[in-house]
């Protein structure tokens, strides 16, 4: 064991003495998909004069890289993920276009199948996979995990019966975002419960959205909710429909459908950018008892300053989970937990190995 | 057997999602690319049900004259307008049905198209926009009431970062020797804005980064069901 360690450094040692001279060096961009080469050259040789780099596929036929003249380095991102010798020629010349000294090197660009860069990602995935998926198969042995109150989540029922009794609508806003976009979803499951209760309450629940793919699916979550509770007959496909993909058009439709229907209860619940407010306001002004969500920190105050309820950041993810009371889906919200515990831990650890002057935890949990 | 197939490929699908973000080599990075053409594409496809729905309310609401439907026919008219001329003449970088629109090119300057989005549509965005700045004094107005100690501190850091950001704000503290440069009002603003303002809004980033850990999970484990309809 000793004497292959000491083989490894001697190799290692070999490698640095070989390469460390090179004026010139062309080595394979870690991290990449194949595609990219660096190329590295001494500060000696900018001080010669202009340098002037060429590339090859072949060796034979050199053509000129445009880059600045003052870089030390180069990554070419352009090798074509050619996976053979990519050739390179740097030239060094006077001020009068003479050539002072030229030097050549090669590399092959190579796929990687670990990005090192994001190991401690990988680390953090891990832990907190590992913890959510303990709690639920703790919850799943039968442990009662306790989960705080979320006030947001629990007025639901509180605005529907409202709305009822007021004989006004329920309307339901999932964002501004599509599919792809995980508080849409999100924003989707909790509409999901929220039909449950316009369902059985007999209310009429407005859903206008702002992307074509989250129409079908609105609509497939409402009838669903519809028709799980027994009401199958209750449930209009019309009253979900789309008004247009533009942010200030789908505003201005917004608060339209607020001034005409006025209903009862707003819900806001999904990805908002600048609408945010002029929503919530509108809504407000209408009268309306409101509840929004979203994990878009900028637009957080508008809605805490114009709703009765607001589901911040993570409670939006919470939502169907709490709502559901299902004790798989809660053990996954202790697991949640445990990880904001473990990234407290880690921030007072590196506040404190910060002021001590070792950097190394922040080191590693920088991603270059 | 209806639930279990879209159950295995979100799985799957999300698997593969999950490995491609740290593997940078083939075939993970096509895949991934691949997946997010399809996307595109099944958008592509519900664009169509959504100008369905859209076409479909708004000549109901004008058939059964609920109330506003004079708007609806605005909103008829708008759509028609924009994808006849769109179809016909085109827009800046493509050519329509019939060419390039040369004779309106010579007169307004731009296509049809072009001229509508360019003087009607981002106007009436800008007001749509600027409207956000009424919404904003409303609501600063009510949320900025000391009623709490709590409500108070918000009422004098919204003082100090608003009077921070203005030359009369600067202009208020510039008295201040240099040893006091701290209390200068843009300074104060900034360390407001940099420090406390900014761990919140971390705090809230990273709550946020769990709870779609966690969702995610809970979808590519099939324990959350809702989007498929909640059965088991």
């Amino acid at each position: 064991m000793k004497k292959a360690f000491i083989l490894l450094l001697f190799i290692a040692l070999l490698i640095s003495i070989v390469f460390a001279n090179e004026e010139f060096r062309v080595s394979d961009f870690p991290n990449d998909d194949g595609s990219a080469l660096l190329l590295e050259w001494d500060k000696s040789l900018l001080e010669l004069g202009d340098i002037f780099v060429f590339k090859s596929y072949d060796n034979v036929e050199f053509n000129i890289l445009s880059l600045e003249s003052n870089l030390l380095q180069y990554v070419d991102s352009d090798t074509s993920f050619t996976e053979s010798m990519v050739y390179y020629r740097l030239d060094v010349k006077n001020d009068d276009g003479e050539l002072i000294s030229s030097f050549e090197s090669s590399a092959v660009p190579k796929a990687q199948w670990f990005n090192t860069d994001k190991l401690p990602l990988l680390i953090v995935l891990v832990v907190f996979s590992f913890a959510i998926i303990y709690f639920i198969l703790s919850a799943k042995r039968g442990k009662n995990h306790y989960i705080r109150r979320i006030t947001g989540l629990d007025s639901i029922e509180e605005s529907v019966g409202r709305a009822t009794e007021m004989g006004k609508p329920v309307l339901f806003v999932p964002g501004i975002m599509d599919l792809d976009d995980m508080q849409t979803i999100a924003g989707l499951t909790i509409l999901g419960k929220l039909a449950e209760k316009t369902a059985e309450y007999h209310c009429k629940l407005i859903v206008p959205v702002s992307k074509s793919m989250v129409l079908s699916a609105a609509k497939e979550v409402v009838k669903t909710a519809y028709m799980q509770v027994g009401y199958p007959d209750e449930y209009k496909d019309d009253d979900i429909y789309y008004l247009t993909d533009d942010q200030f058009g789908y505003v201005a439709g917004l608060d339209g459908i607020i001034v005409r229907e006025k209903p009862a209860a707003n819900f806001l619940l999904g990805s908002f950018y600048a609408e945010s407010l002029i929503v919530a306001e509108t809504g407000f002004a209408s009268g309306a008892i409101q509840t929004a969500g979203t994990a878009e920190p900028a637009q957080l105050p508008f809605f805490v300053a114009s709703c009765d309820f607001t589901l911040i950041g993570e409670e939006l993810f919470a939502a169907s989970a709490y709502l559901s009371k299902d004790p798989q889906q809660l053990g996954s919200l202790k697991g949640q937990d445990f990880g904001k515990f473990v990234i407290i831990l880690l921030i007072i650890i590196g506040v404190i190995l910060e002021i001590f002057g070792y950097h190394f935890l922040k080191d590693f949990f920088t991603i270059s | 057997m209806n639930y279990i197939i879209p159950l295995i490929i979100t799985f799957l699908a999300g698997l593969l999602m999950l490995v491609a973000e740290f593997i940078p080599h083939k075939p993970f990075e096509s895949i991934v690319s691949e997946l997010e053409i399809w996307f595109m594409i099944i958008s592509g496809f519900a664009i169509v049900l959504g100008q369905l729905s859209l076409l479909k309310m708004n000549f109901f609401k004008i058939k059964y004259k609920s109330e506003g439907w004079k708007y609806c026919i605005v909103t008829l008219a708008s759509f028609f307008i924009m994808l006849l001329v769109g179809i016909f003449w085109g827009t800046e970088s493509h050519a329509g049905l019939l060419g390039q629109g040369k004779v309106f090119v010579d007169s307004i300057g731009v296509k049809p198209f072009d001229f509508i989005f360019n003087n009607i549509y981002q106007h009436l965005m800008a007001a749509m926009f600027s409207l956000l700045a009424f919404f904003i004094a409303s609501a600063a107005y009510r949320a900025f009431i000391a009623r709490t100690l709590e409500s108070s501190l918000l009422l004098v850091s919204a003082i100090i970062v608003m009077l921070g950001n203005t030359s009369v704000g600067s202009s208020l503290t510039s008295f201040l020797p240099q040893s006091l440069n701290f209390l200068h009002l843009p300074n104060l603003s900034k360390f407001i804005m940099d420090y406390p303002n900014l761990a919140g809004q971390r705090a809230i980033m990273i709550g946020a980064g769990l709870g779609i850990i966690g969702s995610s999970l809970r979808i590519i484990l099939g324990i959350e069901r809702s989007w498929i309809g909640g059965k088991k």
